[in-house]
C-alpha cells in the first residue's frame, strides 16, 4: 500500500456567490499520476490555485506528506512560495514563462528555492555562492537535457516553439524538486506528434518515481497516463476510479457528451 | 511608397507645429523700439522641417517593417559595443581608453568643467541605484529622489549637530536611505505600475513637504549651509584641490556601483529581480519569496541614492528641500529608460547624455531645451529599448555534465 503524498479534504472556493469548488476530496499517492478532468469550468484551475497558495480556500484541508515522514504538514493558509518550498509546483494553462529570460534562466529560477546565496553572497561572491551558483546551472542544464530542450539553453524563453514552450514549464516546475508534480493541461494547444512526445515524456518524468498530478482535456493522453482520475464538473467530484470505470460511468459520458469530441 | 493619406497627415503635422512654435519663431517682439516684427519665412522653414522629418520617420518605420524577419536568436539587437565588449582584448582596450580618459578629464578641462562631469557621475550612481528597482525588479518608483534627500539630509544634520565627518556619515547615509526604502516598500508590496507609480510620487513629495515645513528639525526652504566637504585624513584642502578631490571620489563610487551591481544582476538574486519583473505570480509559483526580494531590491536602489544624496551635500556645501523635486526623480527616471532599462552600460551613457547633453548644447543659447527634448523624443522613436540594451548573460556548455 503505497503512502499518500497529497491529501485535500473539503476543499470549498467561493468567488462572491458562485461556489467554484464544492467540498472536494482528492488524494494523490505516490509515485501516481492522477488525471483531474471536468468540462470547461468545471473548477480545476481554481482547485489548483487553492492548493498552491494563489487563492485562500473557504473551506477545507490540503496536507502534503513527504514520503521519507509520516508527518502531515498542512498547506492551507501558505504563500505561494513557501508551498514550493513544501514540494507543490506546478506549471500554468496559460503559459507563463519569463519572457525576456532565457530558457536556461528560466529552469535556474526553479533553483531558487532550493538556495540561499543573497546579497552578501552575490557582491563578494564567496566561495560557497560560486559553488552553489555552479550547482545551480549543472542541475538545470541536466534538467533541460532530460527534456529535451538542451539545444535552446541560450535562447529567450518567448522565441521557443509552442510546443517547447510546455516543456519548460515543465522542466522550470521540476527543478524546484517537487514532491508532487502539477500540470495544468500541458497539452493545450499542441498538434498530435508533440501530444505524443509529451505523452513520452511525462512517461520517463514519472519512471523516477515523481508523483503527478495532470489536468487535461485530450482524454486519449489521459486514459495513457493516468493511474487514477477524478472527474469534475461544477465545483463538484462526480467521479473517481481507474481510467477503465471512468469510460464506462454513466455520470462522466453524460457531463462529458458532446465535449470529449472536440478534444 | 508614401500614400496620398499619410501626405496629408504630414501636412497636417507640420501645420501643427507651425502652430505650436509661431509664437516664437515668427513673432519677435521689440520692447525697446514698441516694434513687433513677424518673421514669417521661419514659419515656411518649421513646416518644410517638421514635414521633412515626417517624411523620414515614416520611411524609417517603413523600412523596419518591411525587413526580411532576422532569425529569432538575433531578435535583441547586438549593438557594436555589445561586440566590442564580449571580446577579452577589445573590453579590456576600451576600459584603458575609458580609464585613461576619465582621469586625464580634469587636467584638460576647467575646474568648472570637471564639477559638471562629477555631477554627471553623480546621476550614473543614482541611476545604477534606480535600475535596480525599475530596471531588473520592474517596479516603477517615481520618488527615488527621496532616498537622495534623505542622504543628503542625514549627512547634512549630523554635520551640523554633531559635527561628523563626510567619511563617517557616509554609510550611515546609506543605510539610512536603504531603511526608508524598505518602509516605502512595505506599503507598496502589493502594488504594481501606475499604482505603485503614483504611490511613490507621493512618498516622494512627502519627504519634500516634511523638509520644507518642518523648519525646526530642517530648518525649512531655507536649507542648511556650511556643509563641510569630503575630507582626507583631515587635509586641507583649497577650492579646486577639494573640486578635483570630489571628481576623483566619484569616480571611486561610479567603479564601485558599477562593480557591486553587476555582481548583483549576475546572481542568484539579480534573477529573482528580473523574474518578478516579467511575471510575478509565476515567480511566486516557483518559490521565490515575492516580499522579501521586492524589499530588498527597493533598499539596495535606496542605499546608492543615499550615498549620492551624503555626497552631494557635502560637494556643494549647501542644500535645501529645492533640490529635491519630483523633477530630479524624473530625470533619474529618464536617465534608465533612455539608456536601456536593466543595462549598467546604457543607464552609464544615459546619465553622461542627459546630464552633460544641455551644458554643452549652451552654444544654442535658447533652443537648448528645444534641441534636448527633440534629441529625446527621436531617441523613444527609433530606440525604445534604451540606447544600449541589455543583454542576458549566455551560458556555454562544452563539456556535457555526467
Ligand atoms: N478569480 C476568480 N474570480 C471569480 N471567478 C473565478 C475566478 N477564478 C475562477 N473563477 C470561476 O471559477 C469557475 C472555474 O474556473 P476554472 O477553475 O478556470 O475552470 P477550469 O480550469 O476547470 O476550466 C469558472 O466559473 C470561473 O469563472
Ligand atoms: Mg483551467
Amino acid at each position: 500500500m503505497k503512502q499518500s503524498i497529497l491529501q485535500v479534504t473539503g476543499l470549498t472556493m467561493d468567488f462572491g456567490g458562485i461556489r467554484a469548488l464544492n467540498s472536494l476530496d482528492l488524494d494523490v499517492k505516490s509515485g501516481e499520476i492522477v488525471a483531474l478532468i471536468g468540462p470547461n469550468g468545471a473548477g480545476k484551475t481554481t482547485f489548483f490555485n487553492c492548493i498552491t497558495g494563489i487563492y485562500t480556500p473557504t473551506a477545507g484541508d490540503i496536507f502534503l506528506t513527504p514520503p521519507d515522514s509520516s508527518k502531515k504538514i498542512s498547506l492551507k493558509g501558505l504563500k505561494p512560495n513557501q508551498v514550493t518550498e513544501k514540494g507543490l509546483a506546478r506549471t500554468f494553462q496559460n503559459i507563463r514563462l519569463f519572457a525576456k529570460m532565457t530558457v536556461l534562466e528560466n529552469v535556474m529560477i526553479g533553483r531558487h528555492c532550493r538556495t540561499k546565496a543573497f546579497v552578501f553572497g552575490a557582491i563578494f561572491r564567496t566561495a560557497a555562492t560560486r559553488k552553489e551558483e555552479k550547482s545551480i546551472i549543472e542541475t538545470s542544464y541536466a534538467i533541460l537535457e532530460k527534456l529535451g530542450l538542451a539545444e535552446f539553453a541560450n535562447e529567450f524563453a518567448d522565441n521557443l516553439p509552442y510546443g517547447a514552450q510546455r516543456r519548460l514549464e515543465i522542466a522550470r516546475a521540476l527543478a524546484t524538486e517537487p514532491l508532487l508534480l502539477l500540470l495544468d493541461e500541458p497539452a493545450a494547444g499542441m498538434n498530435p506528434q508533440e501530444t505524443i512526445a509529451l505523452d513520452k515524456l511525462i512517461k520517463k518524468i514519472s519512471l523516477d518515481g515523481q508523483a503527478i498530478l495532470l489536468i487535461e482535456h485530450d482524454m486519449q493522453l489521459v486514459m495513457s497516463l493516468s493511474d487514477r482520475i477524478f472527474v469534475m464538473d461544477y465545483g463538484k467530484k462526480i467521479a473517481q476510479g481507474t481510467p477503465a470505470e471512468i469510460r464506462e460511468n454513466p455520470v462522466v459520458i453524460k457531463a462529458y457528451l458532446g465535449e470529449e469530441v472536440d478534444a | 511608397m508614401v500614400s496620398l493619406k499619410e501626405l496629408k497627415k504630414g501636412l497636417l503635422t507640420s501645420l501643427w507645429f507651425v502652430f505650436l512654435t509661431f509664437p516664437i519663431i515668427v513673432i519677435k517682439v521689440d520692447p525697446i523700439q514698441r516694434t513687433v516684427i513677424w518673421r514669417w519665412q521661419n514659419a515656411l522653414y518649421m513646416a518644410l522641417g517638421t514635414f521633412g522629418i515626417y517624411l523620414l520617420v515614416k520611411y524609417y518605420q517603413h523600412r523596419k517593417e518591411n525587413q526580411p524577419s532576422r532569425p529569432k536568436n538575433t531578435e535583441q539587437t547586438e549593438s557594436f559595443l555589445h561586440g566590442i565588449l564580449q571580446k577579452p582584448l577589445q573590453r579590456k582596450i576600451l576600459v584603458g581608453v575609458v580609464a585613461t580618459i576619465a582621469v586625464l578629464f580634469p587636467h584638460f578641462f576647467s575646474t568648472y568643467q570637471t564639477n559638471v562631469m562629477t555631477t554627471a557621475l553623480m546621476y550614473v550612481v543614482l541611476g545604477l541605484g534606480l535600475n535596480i528597482v525599475v530596471g531588473l525588479a520592474g517596479l516603477l518608483d517615481l520618488g527615488f529622489v527621496a532616498f537622495y534627500a534623505v542622504g543628503a539630509y542625514t549627512y547634512a544634520l549630523l554635520n551640523l549637530h554633531f559635527g561628523l565627518g563626510f567619511w563617517t556619515v557616509l554609510p550611515i547615509g546609506g543605510l539610512i536611505a536603504a531603511m526608508f526604502g524598505v518602509l516605502l516598500g512595505f506599503p507598496v508590496l502589493r502594488l504594481r505600475g501606475d499604482y505603485l507609480a503614483i504611490v511613490t510620487l507621493g512618498f516622494g513629495e512627502i519627504i519634500r513637504l516634511i523638509l520644507e515645513n518642518w523648519g525646526k528639525f530642517s530648518k525649512g526652504p531655507s536649507g542648511i549651509s556650511n556643509i563641510s566637504r569630503p575630507g582626507f585624513l583631515g587635509m586641507e584642502f583649497s577650492l579646486e584641490q577639494s573640486i578635483l578631490y570630489t571628481y576623483y571620489l566619484m569616480i571611486l563610487f561610479v567603479i564601485i556601483t558599477i562593480f557591486v551591481v553587476n555582481r548583483l544582476q549576475d546572481s542568484r538574486l539579480g534573477r529573482a529581480w528580473i523574474a518578478l519583473r516579467e511575471d510575478e505570480i509565476a515567480c511566486q509559483a516557483m518559490g521565490i519569496d515575492k516580499r522579501k526580494t521586492k524589499l530588498v531590491a527597493f533598499s539596495l536602489g535606496a542605499f546608492w541614492a543615499g550615498i549620492v544624496g551624503v555626497m552631494f551635500a557635502a560637494k556643494t556645501t549647501f542644500i535645501n528641500p529645492a533640490s529635491f523635486t519630483f523633477l530630479e526623480s524624473a530625470i533619474i527616471l529618464s536617465i534608465v529608460v533612455l539608456g536601456g532599462m536593466g543595462s549598467i552600460i546604457g543607464v552609464v551613457f544615459g546619465a553622461l547624455i542627459l546630464i552633460l547633453m544641455p551644458e554643452y548644447l549652451r552654444a544654442l543659447s535658447e533652443y537648448r531645451m528645444l534641441a534636448f527634448g527633440g534629441i529625446l523624443v527621436c531617441m523613444m522613436i527609433f530606440r525604445p529599448q534604451g540606447l544600449i540594451s541589455n543583454i542576458r548573460r549566455t551560458y556555454r556548455f562544452e563539456k556535457k555534465p555526467q
